[in-house]
């Protein structure tokens, strides 16, 4: 049997019913890894011996007739800005290249808690910053569809990882889209749940108002099956929704024979108007909301006005809150020191030198710029009246309409190193997904087709405020009905 | 206005303090808000800035914070939130503080401090909460410093006045008086070695020279450990500024106040930082905490909880209850003292012997064991007795020392130990009579020597009282030994 051809669901399943055991499972998944990652670059660190020892120690539980939980036994990858106690956990950034959190993320610890079973740390842009993983300091991951081309980012890593079947699996982040845009450039799903959903605790912050950890998985049940495990309420993270403000919901219900009759969908007009949207890309999104009409929804014509404002509110706001979350890489406590410096300036400022990427240079010295003194009011404050008015043509829309489809990027992924010269360029291809990051707002992405070059193609589905449930909901009605989810590269057959 | 030469000048100065809060935890993590634990061990990911931490808001800080505003009569601020102060140093483990920048806390309140017998009003500018920062050691290192993130995270409160006072005095009072405050409140010790109220007077003078205002410029002085370092910093700068003055002529401008530190040893200000300049902190919302409305019912509830105020109470505790300005901080100073006095009180002691009794005997027995009289394993119904029993006779003053003493060793009812142990004193004229009788029967020449007159007269005097005391093991009644003595000696 070809446990790479296994869902998530299937391989729980199959762990708790003992016809396949963890050990086995986690061995495979080992085996994979070893065999392809070195094609793909998706993982930084594999956790051989301490996945092993996991896996035996599951199936120690299980042979004493006890329930290690939900997701007993299933491989994750976990992209690598995510603490994992006493493992290197790098951001991709020679500043972390040898650091080992104290401690776990809040949402490994619920994996755990849930039996899963952790092989490794993906890569992805340094500290997230990219769309690409080009910016990883760290090494390059590559598209399993295409070798030469990117994965997308920053999750690129754990797109690849899924995409090329090392894991079932994964997780990673979203500030701007870094989970939904490599989703849909390596052809799998992707969720960026809501703001608040899952806790952000021992998640390296990029931007803090805008970050989310989300999963990564090959068809919607696995992507229900997976949040199910990682929402929820964390106390150490006050940005972490509490049950009386929005109760963690049942993500498995109702997934299977999806009903969307009735549902509308929205189309914002602002979306496909775009100068830079690939007719490819334009006509498979298009087919996937004919598909999703033909399981009984309608479609509306929304506006988001002030979609044009929506990636230099971003840019401004992220890199704000980057510049202020990253000034902790010093040289002082933790990571790299710059050897013999003259004083503590030089110590500050040749460690951060010769650690930092150039797009995070480029970021934190934007950041630092918008928040100064003369400027804040021009930038930072205007950014966020901004943001404001784009979460309030979100409401308004919501209030039309119960999801809003769009494609994911205006373009399949592109050859590694073709928009590495242009930050901006790369920085305007996140117009799709960026406003759900400033709106707060859930976005599912879900493989729609391939181009004609054979790349995959990604469909967004966006939802209101905690309202997972539909927009899952709308993903598996949509995979109920075509199969460019069941599409996988060569590799992943390898 | 005072003079100096041929100037004339008004000394300015406003306060901005730094205090410690008393939670058990940190401001923004669980670990414990402790004083001088090994290095580095009261620490955790969050308060050592660990990448992928979050705060997470210290309620009970905020609540101290809240009762230190109202004592201080201050606005409460409908709506206010956290923001981070950007900047590198190596005791801030996130190379940013958590404080609170254009909306804080509290406001415009105001707090009263006796100055010459009166009470004057200082104004209040602001309140705000902030985590403290890490702690650096430099001694015995060489080009190295040692960082201790015990204290990185602790709660503290900030508090600005507008430059309301007027002399080294008042700043003296001032600070004297809040530390009376935050400790009355409990919501801070308020101990300036331990660093638990740190006061940094912001100082400048007005002077006038043929007619015409000069302002000096402002300094801002560091580094004081003591209220009295506070005032002989304060003294130092009004002299040295008008020395300035008078050499320079420099006056106020955008950009020049510096900033100076204490050095005890010297006794002087030492120029630490010219031209303070602005420094971009880049204030921003800190997206990590949610901001906070104080509801109207919890605000009123901790209002509702206030003492009476130190300043007040002192006031009151002289006027009603005879105290004199010298002694009433022995009994108001501590709050739990004065409650255990007002108890006392209230189950019947007269007024002028317990009062007696609080700043003699129970003082010291407190001092002894170093803690407040309130402390002390009497309670104030026994206390209340014992004042009693003075004011009726039944012992005198020196009787009631040595039954205090025994009240501290024994938990037992003062009148029982005076019975006991025979204290009670003896009253009865006629015994008093026969021992007077035997005393002078038994001393012809002092008989004599107190019959004359000046210094041989008060002594010889003395000697007889002393010893009708003795004969009586000194439970006579001194008063009626005194007036039998007299009339003896003068029908003699």
């Amino acid at each position: 049997m070809d446990l790479s051809q296994l869902t998530a669901k299937q391989i729980v399943s199959r762990i708790k019913s003992r016809e396949l055991s963890a050990t086995e499972v986690i061995k495979h998944t080992l085996d994979r890894i070893e065999r392809l990652d070195g094609q793909v670059g998706a993982f930084l660190s594999v956790h051989r011996e301490q996945a092993a020892a996991r896996a035996r120690a599951i199936d120690d539980r299980l042979a004493a007739g006890d329930d290690p939980g939900p997701l007993a036994g299933l491989p994750v990858a976990v992209k690598d800005n995510i603490c994992t106690r006493g493992a290197r956990t790098t951001c991709a950034s020679h500043i972390l290249e040898h650091y080992q959190p104290p401690y776990d993320a809040g949402v490994v610890e619920r994996l755990e808690a849930a039996g899963a079973v952790i092989v490794g740390k993906t890569n992805l842009d340094e500290f997230a910053m990219g769309s690409t993983t080009e910016n990883s300091g760290l090494g390059q991951t590559r598209n399993p569809w295409e070798l030469d081309h990117v994965p997308g980012g920053s999750s690129g890593g754990s797109a690849a990882a899924v995409a090329a079947r090392l894991t079932s699996v994964s997780l990673g982040s979203d500030t701007g889209g870094s989970i939904r845009q490599p989703a849909g450039f390596c052809g799998v799903c992707g969720l960026k749940p809501t703001y608040g959903r899952v806790s952000r605790y021992g998640l390296v912050a990029f931007g803090s108002s805008l970050d989310q950890i989300g999963p990564f998985a090959t068809d919607v049940h696995d992507i229900a099956l997976l949040l199910s495990a990682i929402a929820g309420h964390d106390e150490r993270d006050s940005t972490s929704v509490p049950p009386t403000m929005a109760a963690t919901p049942d993500f498995l219900a109702g997934l299977d024979n999806a009903d969307i009759k009735g549902l509308k969908v929205g189309l914002p007009k602002e979306y496909y108007g775009q100068a830079g949207l690939d007719a490819e890309v334009s006509h498979a999104v298009g087919e996937a909301i004919e598909q999703i009409k033909a399981a009984g929804a309608e479609t509306v014509e929304v506006s988001l006005p002030h979609t044009d404002y929506a990636v230099a509110c971003y840019y401004l706001i992220a890199t704000a809150e980057a510049s202020s979350n990253l000034a902790r890489y010093d040289g002082v406590h933790y990571g790299y020191r710059t050897p013999s410096p003259s004083d503590l300036i030089d110590l500050y400022s040749r460690s951060r030198a010769e650690a930092f990427g150039d797009e995070v240079k480029r970021r934190i010295m934007l950041g630092t710029y918008v928040l100064s003194a003369g400027y804040y009011e021009a930038y930072y404050l205007k950014a966020l009246k901004v943001r404001t008015l784009i979460k309030r043509d979100f409401e308004r829309a919501f209030g039309e309409v119960d999801v809003i489809c769009s494609p994911v990027s205006p373009t399949p992924a592109f050859r590694i190193g073709e928009t590495v010269d242009d930050p901006l360029a790369m920085y305007l291809s996140d117009i799709y997904t960026i406003s759900a990051n400033l709106a707060a707002i859930p976005g599912l992405s879900v493989p729609c087709g391939l181009s004609r070059a054979g790349l995959p193609i990604g469909l967004q589905i966006l939802g209101r405020h905690f309202d997972e449930p539909t927009v899952l909901r709308v993903g598996a009605a949509y995979q109920a009905r075509t199969d460019h989810h069941r599409q996988r590269p060569p590799i992943a057959s390898a | 206005m005072q003079s100096s030469g041929n100037l004339q000048y008004r000394v300015i100065v406003g306060m901005e303090i730094h205090i410690h809060l008393a939670t058990e935890s940190k401001m923004f993590c669980p670990c414990p808000n402790r004083f001088g634990d090994e290095p580095n061990s009261n620490v955790c990911p969050v308060c050592l800035g660990s990448p992928g931490v979050l705060p997470v808001m210290n309620r009970r800080a905020v609540e101290y914070a809240l009762r230190t505003a109202l004592a201080l009569k201050c606005e409460i601020a409908a709506f206010t939130k956290w923001d981070r102060k950007n900047y590198y140093y190596p005791d801030l483990p996130k190379n940013y503080q958590i404080s609170q920048y254009d909306l804080p806390l509290a406001q415009h309140g105001v707090m009263e401090i006796p100055v010459d017998g009166q009470l004057k009003t200082v104004r209040i500018r602001r309140l705000h909460l902030e985590e403290d920062a890490a702690k650096l050691l430099h001694e015995g290192l060489v080009a190295a410093s040692h960082v201790d993130l015990n204290r990185a995270g602790t709660p503290l409160m900030e508090i600005v006045t507008e430059p309301d006072l007027a002399s080294a005095d008042e700043a003296h009072a001032f600070g004297s008086e809040l530390r009376s405050l935050v400790r009355y409140l409990g919501v801070s010790e308020a101990n300036m070695q331990q660093g638990q109220m740190r006061l940094e007077p912001n100082v400048n003078l007005a002077i006038v020279r043929d007619g015409q205002e000069y302002r000096t410029p402002i300094a801002e002085v560091k580094n004081l450990g003591s209220l009295r370092a506070l005032q002989r910093a304060v003294e130092f700068e009004v002299q040295r500024q008008l020395d300035e003055f008078e050499r320079t002529g420099a006056t106020m401008q955008m950009g020049n106040k510096s900033t100076r530190g204490w050095d005890e040893g010297r006794g002087a200000t030492v120029l630490q930082r010219e031209k303070e300049e602005a420094h971009d902190y880049r204030y921003f919302p800190d997206p990590d905490l949610a901001p906070v409305t104080p509801e109207p019912v919890w605000i009123e509830q901790v209002r509702s909880e206030l003492p009476e105020l130190p300043v007040h109470r002192r006031r009151r505790f002289v006027e009603q209850f005879g105290f004199s300005e010298k002694d009433v901080g022995t009994v108001v100073d501590d709050r739990a003292t004065a409650d255990l006095f007002e108890r006392a009180l209230a189950a019947g002691a007269p007024v002028r012997n317990l009062a007696n009794q609080f700043i003699s005997f129970w003082a010291m027995h407190a001092n002894q064991r170093g803690v407040p009289i309130a402390e002390l394993p009497v309670p104030a119904e026994r206390m209340a007795t014992l004042a009693a029993m003075v004011e009726q006779g039944t012992v005198n003053a020196t009787t009631a020392a040595a039954i205090a003493e025994k009240m501290l060793a024994e938990d037992t009812d003062p009148q029982a130990i005076a019975e006991r142990e025979n204290l009670v004193q003896v009253s009865d004229s006629s015994e008093i009579e026969k021992l007077v009788d035997e005393v002078l029967a038994a001393n012809p020449q002092a008989v004599a020597d107190a019959s004359s007159e000046g210094k041989k007269q008060k002594k010889a005097f003395g000697f007889l009282t002393g010893q009708v005391m003795q004969k009586s093991r000194g439970q006579a009644n001194p008063k009626i030994v005194n007036e039998l003595l007299q009339k003896k000696l003068r029908s003699s």
